[in-house]
């Protein structure tokens, strides 16, 4: 078959660094194309040169057999090449509407017209399999409906080629099933799919072909046929990766740590009771929305809450994130980028923050213990700079995250809250993530993730608590964990339902 | 993004210079050579220490500006504030009337406290209030300088005994050293703030605050305690340069201080600081202060601008300013 798209030699450099180089690629009509690699590896870079955001260094690009250069997005989209943004890039302030219209609004008689595009809007939602009234602002959307009015914006115009860029990243199973049934829907309507993500169960599932990619370079480009997640992550990473998980430490059962009673977060939590104990991983699950962010966030002090509060049986209650610090508990933001790092500061800054009463003698700041503590962090956990004065923004997703664990550990807390440890964090460094959680447990510190991955929960906790609706609805043992026990409790039914009526079955 | 991990001491870090921080020095370099071009009375000591010496009230309010506006802030008051404390201070001098040092103490405590207090419930308004600071010291703009005008029943409040002004008269007019007094301070007050802005966790606070308001939260800062200090600073900032402006005229009119908070924002903005907050430069600060003063002084000496278009270039200066940061910004 003819070929859609066809990209030849692709290669990029950023003043004389040298992110792809020699990709060649080719995209049939029909097809979910995935291209997999690691954080860093080219993946978003690849595609924003397919999608005319960026313009190659080398290497020629051609659409229908015939040579293109774009100058912008504009022109790809032009011929029918559109994006969908790994983050939320809409206008919070404006509606539903107004936000997929926005840039080409329907006019009539030089006045907008809203009645044709709220019809419209609601047309390409409801081929979506979504309900979102159109005049909603988009301010009150959850994350998971944001990125379905993302979709549509970009499915609004005639288009051929569709790439998604880790678009499941915020989504829960059930948001994740219908968005898959989306792309099936286009490929059988002779769409071209790109489909990027770091999830190899989906693509696994979804994919008919698969492009590897590792620093910079093509690895491999193989059908999915007999491509399993587990030879799928060896090519990522270069290295066998079947020891994802490390081993569970061993509880110190009976000492308990922190015991929570009653404790509710108005508006996002009611009641919720739970008990941690020493040297214990304890996993939060549940669809994103159900409470769990906030339940922490309120523990902390970060949010008004109620409820009582024990640390090894002492009463307790924080007004604010200093005083958790102080008793030992640290939260981190499952937002790195807005509520964990200043990516606008350098390094040493970042590294430093909450512990900066332990660098300063007559509240002057001590430099080069600060550097020293730099320098032990980026040994201890790995984090890969180019420059050692670079800002905590121009670090790649998962060494932001080790920044930020090196970040808390400095207040060398008892408890540490992490809230989806492994967000937008490429398979290679999830390994080291893990092994440093499972590090902490065996130190006898108490460790509580949050995490929307399920497969994270099992391998990685002793038990797992399940949120729905603000609510802790249960409890699983390590014994009976698996991913239907969980998904049964985050959404009251079992895995196979889920996909059912996603695919709207009733 | 190929990244190589490096482990090693820091070297070899400094081989891009940050022209951010540089640029507001460059651009005062280039000023002096450009008045030493056009005329030759410009380079001579006399001239230059007289443009510092005038610069050093706006320069000592915007140290204190550049406090408010790295931590993310804004104090539009500090004009209306200076002519309060001002007037405050010179009727609280009349009232005490004998001219010994006593008094003079008390006066100027007066005029600190007062300045302080002024900036305290800046800083309250804006945290407790949770109100944008444009709109808080908008309003407190509007309040101080009705205050000074009902204090002087819409005339001049005047130091009424001489014996006082001659006593106070060196806190502008004098020199130690051959350096007149208001650089002194101006330079105490800057390096007092250098200090505390690069140096103490307080400072660091300020910047994170700056950068982002909820990491900071996050990280356990003391949000509401530091962004209040810093306009509690600028207050004190704001009394500071009273102290050395009142000596100057002997009075305080309701168009005292009018249009300094724009000079001062401008000055803090030419050196370098973020107007988003997040970056905080004293010398920068420093250098935009003097600049200013600079650029008025060599219109005054050339024939090229009339000086009543003063406030146009200095207008146009920060405006330049800001695109000139935009570009570096650009280039990172």
């Amino acid at each position: 078959m003819a070929s859609v798209l066809r990209a030849e030699h692709i290669s990029k450099t950023f003043g004389s660094i040298e992110v792809l180089s020699d990709i060649s690629l080719d995209l049939q009509p029909g097809e979910v194309h995935a291209v997999i690699g690691e954080n860093g590896a080219g993946k978003s870079t690849l595609m924003r040169i397919l999608s005319g955001h960026l313009r190659p260094s080398g290497g020629t690009l051609y659409l229908d057999g015939d040579l293109v250069h774009f100058t912008g997005p504009v022109e790809a989209e032009a011929r029918g090449i559109v994006l969908v943004h790994q983050e939320i890039l809409l206008a919070e302030d404006l509606t539903v509407l107004e936000n997929v219209f926005l840039g080409r609004e329907m006019t009539r008689l030089g006045f907008v017209d809203d009645k044709a595009m709220r019809d419209r809007t609601r047309a390409v939602l409801r081929d979506l399999g979504s309900a979102i009234d159109p005049d909603r602002l988009v301010r009150t959307l959850s994350i998971a409906d944001r990125q379905l009015v993302q979709i549509a914006r970009a499915l609004l115009v005639p288009h051929r080629i569709v790439a998604f860029d880790e678009p499941t990243a915020v989504l829960t199973p059930v948001e994740a099933e219908s968005l898959f049934a989306i792309i099936r829907q286009l490929r059988t309507q002779g769409v071209a799919v790109l489909y990027i993500s770091h999830r190899l169960n989906e693509v696994k599932a979804i994919a008919d072909r698969v492009t590897v990619l590792r620093d910079g370079r093509l690895v491999a480009n193989r059908t999915i046929e007999g491509l399993e997640p587990l030879e799928m992550a060896r090519l990522m990473v270069g290295r066998d990766m079947s020891r994802l998980y490390p081993d569970k430490p061993a509880t110190h059962a009976g000492e308990v740590i922190l015991s929570v009673e009653d404790f509710s977060v108005p508006g996002h939590v009611q009641d919720a009771s739970f008990v941690l104990r020493r040297g214990e991983i304890l996993g939060f699950g549940g669809l994103i929305g159900a409470g769990r962010t906030e339940l922490f966030e309120g523990l902390v002090g970060l949010r008004p809450s109620s409820g009582s509060l024990r640390i090894r049986g002492t009463p307790a209650r924080f007004r604010d994130a200093l005083q958790a610090m102080r008793a030992g508990v640290v939260y981190l933001s499952e937002d790195r980028k807005g509520k964990g790092l200043l990516l606008q500061q350098n390094l040493r800054m970042n590294v430093t923050l909450a512990a900066l009463d332990r660098f300063t003698r007559a509240t002057m700041v001590k430099r080069h213990e600060e550097e020293a503590a730099l320098d032990e962090a980026i040994r201890d956990f790995d984090i890969r700079a180019r420059r050692r004065d670079m800002l905590a923004g121009q670090l790649s997703g998962g060494n932001q995250q080790k920044l930020l664990l090196a970040k808390m550990m400095l207040i060398d807390p008892e408890i540490v809250i992490i809230d989806e440890p492994t967000r937008g964090v490429d398979i290679g460094t999830k390994q080291q993530i893990y092994r440093f959680i499972a590090e902490l447990a065996e130190q006898g510190r108490s460790v509580i993730v949050i995490s929307s991955e399920m497969q994270e929960l099992i391998g990685l906790c002793h038990r797992v608590v399940v949120m729905r609706g603000g609510q802790i609805v249960g409890e699983i043992e390590e014994a009976d964990l698996s991913e239907d026990a969980i998904v049964f409790l985050a959404t009251g039914v079992h895995e196979e339902r889920a996909a059912e009526i996603a695919a709207g079955y009733p | 993004m190929t990244e190589t991990a490096l482990r090693s001491a820091p070297s070899a870090r400094r081989f891009s210079l940050d022209m951010r921080a540089l640029s507001p020095f460059i651009a005062l370099i280039v000023l002096i050579a450009a008045g030493a071009l056009i005329n030759p009375d410009f380079l001579t000591a006399s001239n230059l220490l007289n443009v510092v010496t005038r610069s050093a009230f706006i320069a000592i309010i915007a140290v204190g500006a550049t406090f408010v506006i790295s931590g993310g802030g804004l104090d539009l008051s500090v004009g209306s504030m200076a002519a309060l404390v001002a007037g405050a201070m010179i009727l609280i001098l009349n009232q005490m009337g004998n001219a010994d040092p006593s008094t003079l103490a008390l006066g100027m405590a007066v005029a600190l406290v007062l300045g302080a207090l002024c900036g305290l419930a800046n800083g309250l308004i804006v945290t407790f209030g949770r109100i944008e600071p444009f709109i808080v010291t908008l309003g407190t703009m509007g309040i101080f300088r009705s205050l000074v005008i009902w204090l002087a029943a819409g005339g001049t409040i005047t130091l009424r005994n001489s014996d006082l002004r001659e006593l106070y008269r060196p806190a502008y007019f004098g020199t130690v050293a051959g350096i007149p007094v208001p650089i002194l301070v101006f330079l105490a007050v800057a390096a007092i703030g250098a200090v505390l802005l690069y140096k103490t966790s307080f400072g660091r606070h300020v910047i994170a605050i700056g950068s982002n308001e909820d990491v900071a939260r996050y990280s356990g800062v003391p949000i509401w305690r530091v962004r209040t200090l810093t306009y509690v600073i600028q207050g004190l900032c704001v009394a500071i340069a009273v102290l050395v402006y009142v000596p100057r005229l002997g009075s305080a009119t309701p168009t005292t201080g009018l249009l300094w908070e724009l000079q001062a924002i401008t000055a803090v903005v030419v050196g370098g600081t973020a107007l988003k907050g997040g970056i905080g430069r004293i010398w920068g600060t420093v250098a935009g202060a003097i600049i200013l003063e600079l650029v008025a002084n060599i219109m005054v000496l050339s024939n090229f601008v009339s000086e009543f278009l003063v406030g146009a270039v200095q207008g146009a200066i920060i405006i330049i300013a800001m695109l000139v940061q935009r570009s570096f910004q650009r280039g990172r």
